[in-house]
């Protein structure tokens, strides 16, 4: 049966990680898809995993009463999704929905926080990639909240 | 009427042609009669002034999305059913001025109205329609704010509830348990029995005045086999519903599908045209409507029915809360059956199936209630499924 | 029907039918933002007085126009000054920020449920406000700093767009300006002139040392705003009772017979507009509710 490391290995987020601490990581993954329309997580709801999305797009929305669902940012193949499962109460600050057909690998957040915690070798070379792409967003969001094709800035 | 119930009295029986006197005993009391009438193709509710203005010898059929008139083989008084009508017309009137205002050199002066308070004589109440306008008092009547018109109208009616003996398609009042026996809630209540050449009406009085206008009706105590006529027609009505609801857990089973499917797949459907809800006879959402006269200087405020199906019954700064009609559908099929129970402590629904009937697509509140519960079923199975 | 209500005529005992408005005359008029302003309203047949509680909402008619739900944004100890700050951003809110002193306007209420400033007494007080938020609150500012003693520590959140949209500045710097009460405010985004924090509100909970099984939280504001907020006391171990948050919904009759102002099971014009967060958590998270 074929597992995921060689799914994973080829994905840029484990670009540069051994092939012994991904092995670490295939107990705590699975396969899952989502197709159009689904949710992903809902906003205040608990959210103790994180997604690689391996072919698909997903939106981070809010919702408004009065304007609807609005998209703060949209992922897609190739990207992660989702660093609650890292800090507690692991509860999700947004609701991601599936916009087309979905496949991503599932990782299982508490499953993944005991192996971090027995090996902080995997514990860091993980967050570092988690932080690099928090801080790439952090950015982007605050360029986004400029709001700079308005007519104040 | 709002005094408590009196003991119901022992049954009369009386002739067809009594029915006549009965309206002008009301009429010499001051009372407008009210009642079912044909109109447009249709049983509706209007002024009545004679029984010739009945739909006498008429029946109807309804189906989801279909109503017709047909002949009767008899000459029935009531040998029908709901039409798209109810008594809310009267007692909840669509169209009501609630106070004029004008202004004069900056100065703000409002005054209401006072006009005669309409004495109405509601001919031909069905059971359902009883415990409508029995939850009806409980939203204009007993809640910290009252509708002072609402309590006029009713103080002064005159009910004459009629007992179903012929069942619609898309009744289901045994389900909601509103019928079809009228138990309480009338002034008078009448079974209308046609056996062979004998056309009379079997009835009883439940309060003081119902028994006075008896009284002045030429009648006899009803025999034993007169009392069995009318309890085996409505027996036989009760078997004959058109439609079924299932209400064991229905509050909980709502609740617990606000986000099911099925809700897209009724918003397929529904055009949202408000139909269900100006036919409803529970459905008491209205809206207020100010306008000016083309001077600016004279204003009015206007009370209207309102239907939570409209796209700006909640809007507020920057749109509307139910944007998609899926919502819309669902806020009143929830309230109706669920929230009206947080509410009002009864169920909104009296199974009239006035809603079912006049639906131009034919949604059935009783099929969707049906599909909820069978969704809800195989999401349990496959939630346990993936708890082992 | 309905009684006549004419203001010059009917005496005080006249109980106005619930649909009818009370007129009131603008006392005072004060612009507070380039969208904001606020009325100083006195009944128009003198010595009446409008008594409130905190939280509660009136029914503010402008002639021939219509009616918009307006929290009452006074002093409950002070029921002859009727004050409201009104948000121009619809017909009637629009048409009403053109009176001038002198002018009338109709008036029906209070109607709604209260801030729980009674039940806030022997707790720290935590008044979290967004935008127009601010304005629903001020009468529990100042309820609870006439009664001081009665509560612990007091303190004010406040955030809004940019510090043009700050209300009440004057008593904002007064309140900072107390030592028995901690008030910080933020914007979302400001120019090199602003001193002061940029960022949302919830980046102010961080700076508060919070006991939250002796604080009453109370928040108002935008619904996202409220909901990111209450996320961030819950993670702080607020229970959900001592969350309270003020929610809004068309209304049309103020006094729940309309049916507009539905929430889930509840009518916000009588179960509402103060909620405490259990009681609304679960409509909060979903959606077209």
């Amino acid at each position: 049966m074929e597992t995921l490391e060689p799914i994973l290995a080829a994905h840029p987020f484990f670009t540069g990680m051994s092939p012994e601490l991904l092995k670490l990581l295939v107990g705590c993954a699975s396969n899952v898809k989502f197709d159009a329309g689904d949710f992903i997580s809902r906003e205040g709801q608990d959210a103790s995993e994180f997604f690689i999305i391996r072919q698909g797009k997903v939106a981070l929305e809010l919702f408004s009463p009065t304007h609807g669902a609005i998209t703060v940012e949209t992922l897609e193949d190739g990207e992660v999704m989702g660093w609650s499962w890292l800090l507690p109460p692991y509860r999700s600050h947004f609701d991601a929905r599936a916009m087309e057909l979905t496949r991503t690998i599932r990782f299982d957040g508490k499953c993944l926080r005991s192996k971090l915690e027995a090996d902080h070798h995997l514990g860091y070379e993980m967050l570092k990639r988690f932080v690099k792409i928090i801080a790439e967003r952090l950015s982007a969001t605050r360029l986004q909240l400029l709001d700079i094709y308005g007519t104040r800035v | 009427m709002l005094e408590p119930v009196v003991e119901i009295e022992q049954q009369v029986t009386f002739k067809q042609e009594q029915l006549q006197t009965l309206f002008t005993v009301l009429q010499k009391r001051g009372y407008q009669l009210v009642g079912p009438t044909i109109r447009d193709g249709a049983i509706a509710y209007d002024e009545l002034n004679s029984t010739a203005d009945l739909p006498v010898g008429w029946t109807d059929e309804q189906d989801a999305g279909h109503y017709r008139l047909a002949r009767r083989k008899d000459a029935a008084y009531f040998g029908y059913v709901v039409g798209p009508h109810s008594w809310k017309k009267f007692l909840y009137p669509p169209v009501l001025s609630l106070w004029k205002a004008n202004l004069h050199k900056g100065e703000m002066v409002i005054s209401s109205e006072t006009s005669e308070t309409p004495k109405y004589a509601l001919i031909g109440v069905r059971s359902c329609e009883l415990h409508a306008i029995a939850i009806q008092d409980k939203i204009f009547l007993q809640g910290k704010y009252t509708d002072p018109v609402y309590k006029a109208r009713r103080e002064k009616a005159f009910i004459v509830a009629v007992n179903c003996v012929t069942t619609g398609g898309t009744c289901f009042c045994v389900s909601m348990k509103t019928g079809p026996k009228a138990t309480s809630g009338f002034d008078l209540a009448l079974t209308e029995v046609i056996d062979g050449k004998c056309h009379y009406f079997v009835g009883e009085s439940g309060s003081a005045v119902g028994a006075e206008v008896l009284s002045e009706l030429a009648k006899q105590q009803a025999t034993a086999e007169e009392q069995q006529a009318a309890k085996d027609l409505m027996e036989e009505a009760a078997r004959k519903m058109g439609r079924q609801l299932d209400t064991t857990g229905i509050y909980e089973l709502l609740y617990r599908n606000i986000e099911c499917a099925r809700w897209e797949n009724v918003a397929g459907r529904c055009l949202t045209c408000t139909n269900c809800t100006m036919v409803c006879p529970t459905c008491f959402c209205m809206t207020v409507v100010d306008t000016t006269d083309l001077t600016g200087h004279n204003a009015e405020r206007t009370r209207r029915w309102d239907s939570c199906f409209t796209l700006d019954f909640s809007y507020i700064h920057g749109g509307s809360i139910r944007n998609s009609p899926k919502s819309r559908y669902r806020q009143w099929m929830t309230h109706k059956l669920a929230a009206w129970q947080d509410q009002f402590g009864t169920s909104g629904c009296v199974g009239c199936g006035r809603c079912i009937t006049w639906c131009p697509v034919g949604i059935d509140i009783t099929e969707e209630a049906r599909a909820i519960r069978a969704g809800d079923k195989t999401d349990k199975a496959t939630k346990a499924i993936k708890e082992h | 029907m309905e009684p006549v209500f004419d203001s010059k005529a009917a005496p005080k005992e006249a109980v106005p039918s619930p649909m009818a408005p009370e007129i009131f005359r603008v006392e005072k008029y004060r612009r507070e933002t380039h969208d904001t302003y606020t009325l100083e309203l006195r009944p128009a047949s003198g010595t009446g007085e409008h008594r409130f509680k905190a939280g509660q909402f009136n029914m503010l008619y402008t002639f021939g126009v219509g009616e918009a739900a307006i929290s009452i944004s006074g002093d409950p100890s002070l029921p002859n000054h009727l004050i409201h700050t009104i948000r121009a951003v619809g017909a009637v809110t629009k048409a009403m920020s053109k009176l001038k002193v002198g002018g009338t306007i109709g008036v029906r209420g209070p109607f709604g449920s209260c801030w729980p400033v009674q039940e806030a007494v022997g707790n720290d007080v935590l008044i979290i406000a967004g935008g127009i938020g601010l304005a629903p609150l001020r009468p529990v500012i100042y309820q609870v700093l006439a009664e001081r003693r009665k509560y612990g520590k007091v303190f004010l959140l406040y955030g809004t767009r940019t510090p043009d949209d700050l209300l009440y500045r004057g008593e904002l710097e007064k309140w900072r300006a107390r030592f028995d009460m901690e008030v910080l405010a933020t914007v979302d985004r400001a120019s090199s002139d602003w001193h002061g924090n940029v960022g949302v509100v919830t980046t102010l909970l961080k700076k508060l040392v919070l006991d939250p099984n002796n604080t009453v939280a109370m928040i108002c504001g935008p619904e996202i705003m409220m909901r990111f907020v209450a996320m961030d006391l819950i993670k702080k171990d607020f229970g959900l009772d001592r969350i309270y948050v003020s929610m809004e919904r068309n209304m049309k009759c103020g006094i729940g017979l309309c049916g507009h102002c539905q929430y889930g099971p509840t009518f916000i014009c009588k179960d509402g507009p103060v909620y405490t967060y259990d009681r609304v958590i679960e409509l909060l998270a979903r959606r077209e509710i």
